[in-house]
């Protein structure tokens, strides 16, 4: 009741309609839009989500990107820092990797590196078609009936003699191919 | 010289109409926009400017290389150079690497591009002290 009241309460202030909201939210439960309440009037602070706030993210058409990936740096971290000020030939190769993975995540080496996941998809190919070919199976001993008979080799022997009485495709065919005087297939 | 863009002539037919004001019908009108082409040296010379900017900031570095890479060419050394140096001015050592990275990854299938940036940028690269990515193993996994 309390939250419907709240609802229809439109052209209250802002701060009484939040008052209202969150008294109603209260009741309800606490939900997750708690933690994006932005109170106005200047009475508080909007909490900024993670998501909203600038990211870093390796790609090869961003190559610097907007933040530096550690953003915490130790006390060693630090004082490489400071000595980045100074002139860079005093670095030593492991100092300059530092630096360089102080700053981002991944090299570009690393993050254009391709994954295996080819091979997992073959397997999975190979998989699901070695399943098929096991339901085609069962299918063909459990679900279908028997073939016709004309399928049966004796009547396929007596289909064969028919057609070469009828001379079928004499000329260049099937019946050309046979030897009538030898009764054979010809070489 | 590493620009993939096809240029625009604007032809001279535009003259015929003007020549012969009594035959209005010029022969062959193409519709080609009448802009005006930036050539290479311009585009080179303005992204030199771009980065030779003293008090340069880290945004603007970031935003101006994250442009650069998104054209379709790889960057003239001297554009390189000029970048270089921005990041030394900001004490920037990462991004100077990374930079380097970025543009042999650019250069795609075009394996001789890469050597010959290494080769002209070699003098600032002693001076400011910046090793490239194959001296600190970062070619490599």
């Amino acid at each position: 009741m309390i939250f419907l009241d709240a609802v229809l309460r439109l052209d209250q202030p802002t701060c009484v309609w939040q008052m209202l909201a969150t008294r109603a939210l209260s009741l309800v439960g606490k939900r997750a839009i708690s933690t994006s309440i932005c109170v106005r009037g200047g009475h508080g602070v909007a909490k900024v989500d993670d998501y909203a706030l600038p990211c870093y993210f390796d790609r090869r058409e961003n190559p610097l990107p907007d933040v530096q990936f550690v953003t915490e740096l130790s006390a060693a971290q630090k004082s490489l820092k400071e000595k980045e000020k100074g002139s860079w030939a005093t670095l030593s190769n492991e100092e300059k990797i530092a630096l360089y993975r102080i700053s981002f995540k991944q090299s570009f080496a690393e993050m254009n590196e391709g994954t295996k996941e080819w091979k997992s998809v073959i397997a999975g190919m190979f998989f699901f078609i070695g399943m098929t070919g096991l339901v085609v199976l069962w299918q063909r001993k459990f679900v279908y009936g028997p073939v016709p008979p004309t399928f049966e080799s004796e009547w396929k022997e007596k289909e064969l003699q028919r057609m070469l009485d009828m001379r079928i495709n004499p000329v260049e065919g099937f019946s050309a191919k046979w030897d009538y005087e030898n009764k054979e297939w010809k070489k | 010289m590493f620009r993939a863009v096809v240029r625009l002539s604007t032809s001279g037919v535009r003259s015929l109409a003007r020549t012969r004001p009594c035959f209005s019908a010029p022969l062959a009108s193409r519709c080609y926009s009448h802009a005006k082409v930036e050539t290479d040296e311009e585009f080179d010379a303005r992204w030199v400017t771009y980065f030779s900017k003293p008090d340069i900031d880290a945004w603007e570095l970031k935003k101006g290389m994250n442009t650069l890479i998104g054209y379709d060419l790889v960057p003239e050394p001297k554009i390189l150079d000029s970048a270089l140096r921005a990041c030394r001015r900001l004490n920037d050592l990462a991004s100077a690497i990374r930079i380097l990275e970025a543009v042999k990854d650019k250069s795609g299938p075009h394996k001789d591009i890469y050597p010959y940036l290494i080769q002209e940028l070699q003098p600032t690269l002693t001076e400011l002290g910046i090793s490239t990515p194959e001296d600190l193993g970062m070619d490599k996994l």
